[in-house]
């Protein structure tokens, strides 16, 4: 990756989302076919919640399970908040309100990121898998319980605002964030914390503080994604943020291979599509699901998509 | 008296009853190169922790630069100019050899996550000296022509080389080499010689050497301390340490014991 035009891929890639929202409309396959649409938005939310993921789990070399539930935080938060606030803001200023939404569900899903990583980012490994997972888990109990959020019949009436161009614009912002942020001599220390902590502690890298930066980073798209989730599917039910939606993400890193950006894309793109493709098998999608993973994973282990891009180019600034 | 680089006094550890390094005085002056040696289990490797950081001793004083570092973490101690490489080399396998250099060099860099998300013009000119000093290093030491190899590709005396390239790349002001010597041939060990002192005629940094080969040991430092027991049993000129009564005593034994 060319990091001197590392920005304005950024802009094209926002761009894109933003004609192609417009656009969408005018391409044979979505006429009139909200299904395609929504699928692809689907896909969009999956590469968001995948490539943030990877920061962790990939590049870090940290394992969590607790993404769903950062994408609870977020999603919730961003749901409350348009619902609370859509009814004093004229139409013109209701792009704006979602903006702040979503952005306020991030910033709170860090936050939370920042709370759980501190003290359980000394673990390592299948630990703090179990930490996270954990927490997860309370998160989805607290608002199963939570009356304000509709408790455990599920959060209804949310605006449907998330569109094509919101969902890949964030999805640009968010590929550009992690590589941006691998692809120089300060997130390089990622990786270095991964290769090897206590060689990278002697070079002068906090472990903790990049591992939690890792984690909050993370925890801050996976909140947008969240947001764009509430918005998208106009509902909000805890069960849908249960710990297999975690593992879920966690497949799509591992299968595009792990600190491989374009792999994971491909793979978030792929898993999302894969259910729909299965619906005809009715009852055994999910068998066939799992054991399309199992083959993938024995055939390739090291991720589908691997395309030697990490060193490539390494030092071209 | 504190113009010693590294002043390790009466610096002790222990472990529940096992005292490791016992009341420790050791001094290293800048542009000095320093041996530290003796039998295995001696503690020498605690020693070494204890400078570097990863222990904290539980008595006496270790002093850098004039102050204090008791207390301080070992990622604060290479800030502050210590650096040092592994017995089992520790490199970061899956990067390249020059990323390995680049990671070690971003110790002195002011800029963070936010310049690195946003990238104006201070990155750029600082991602360019960066890549700059880099390449000098490399240079110097003959990996350029490496630098994309992944790290855990190369031969052994090149990861080496590398981890000592990397550990200079964070400027340090003294260099600790944990046995550097392990697992070489005569021919490899000869090249290493000439490439510590290359180091410390060319950076003109202190450097301390803990090695087990006598050979190496003696052919390069000043000085050298002798470490028993966890006790410092000699210091001196390899001259002198090779005539010490005790030194020969605790590695050979003394008539009669065998």
């Amino acid at each position: 990756m060319n990091n001197r035009g590392a920005k304005r891929w950024l802009m094209l890639g926002i761009a894109l989302a933003v004609v192609i929202s417009y656009g969408y409309e005018f391409l044979p396959v979505f006429k009139g076919k909200g299904y395609y649409l929504g699928i692809a938005i689907d896909c969009g939310i999956s590469i968001i919640l995948a490539v943030s993921l990877n920061l962790i789990n990939g590049h870090t070399g940290q394992f969590s399970l607790g993404h769903a539930g950062f994408m609870a935080v977020g999603g919730y938060a961003a749901a409350k908040f348009s619902l609370v606030f859509e009814p004093m803001v004229p139409d013109s200023l209701k792009p704006l309100l979602f903006l702040v939404a979503l952005v306020l569900g991030g910033c709170l899903a860090a936050l939370t990121g920042l709370g759980v990583g501190i003290p359980s980012l000394r673990l390592k490994g299948d630990y703090l898998a179990i930490v996270t997972l954990g927490f997860g888990e309370i998160i989805r109990v607290i608002v199963q319980n939570m009356d304000a959020v509709g408790a455990a019949s599920g959060l209804k009436g949310i605006p449907k605002w998330t569109t094509m161009g919101w969902t890949f614009a964030f999805a640009a912002v968010t590929v550009y964030a992690v590589s941006a942020l691998v692809n120089s001599t300060y997130g390089r220390g990622f990786i270095a914390v991964s290769d090897d902590e206590v060689a990278a502690t002697s070079m002068g890298i906090n472990p903790v503080r990049y591992k939690v930066t890792a984690f909050v980073t993370g925890a801050f798209f996976a909140g947008i994604a969240g947001g764009l989730y509430a918005h998208h599917k106009q509902f909000l039910s805890p069960t849908g943020f249960d710990f297999l939606k975690s593992i879920d993400i966690v497949v799509m890193v591992i299968l595009g291979g792990m600190g491989r950006t374009v792999g994971v894309i491909i793979a978030a793109v792929l898993l999302t599509l894969l259910p729909e493709f299965l619906r005809q098998f009715a009852d055994y999608r999910m068998i066939i699901y799992s054991l399309l993973i199992i083959a993938l994973m024995m055939a390739r282990p090291q991720g589908l998509f691997t395309l030697g891009a990490r060193k490539k180019g390494a030092a071209r600034v | 008296m504190n113009d010693a680089l590294l002043d390790l006094n009466n610096a002790t550890i222990k472990f529940g009853g096992l005292t490791a390094v016992s009341e420790l005085c050791l001094k290293i002056h800048a542009d000095e190169l320093v041996g530290l040696i003796g039998p295995n289990g001696a503690g020498k490797t605690t020693a070494f922790n204890l400078i570097t950081g990863v222990y904290q001793p539980t008595a006496g004083q270790i002093y850098f630069s004039g102050k204090s570092i008791k207390g301080t973490k070992p990622h604060d101690l290479t800030k502050s100019g210590i650096a040092r490489t592994f017995q089992n080399i520790r490199l970061f396998g899956s990067m390249s050899v020059f990323d390995n250099v680049r990671v070690a060099t971003q110790v002195h860099r002011a800029y963070g996550i936010g310049s690195a998300l946003w990238r104006g013009r201070d990155f750029h000119t600082g991602e360019l000296e960066v890549e700059k000093h880099v390449h000098e290093l490399l240079d110097i030491f003959q990996l350029r022509d490496m630098r994309d190899e992944d790290a855990r590709s190369l031969p052994y005396g090149d990861q080496r080389r590398l981890e000592i390239v990397r550990a200079l790349a964070t400027r340090p002001k003294l260099l600790l080499l944990d046995e550097p010597a392990a697992g070489m041939n005569p021919t490899e060990k000869e090249e290493l010689m000439k490439l510590i002192q290359f180091i410390k005629d060319k950076f003109k940094i202190a450097i301390m050497l803990v090695e087990h080969d006598m050979k190496v040991v003696m052919g390069i430092c000043q000085r050298i301390y002798v470490l028993e027991y966890g006790i410092k049993i000699a210091e001196g000129t390899p001259n002198e340490i090779q005539r010490n009564a005790k030194v020969i005593e605790a590695y050979l034994g003394t008539e009669g014991q065998s």
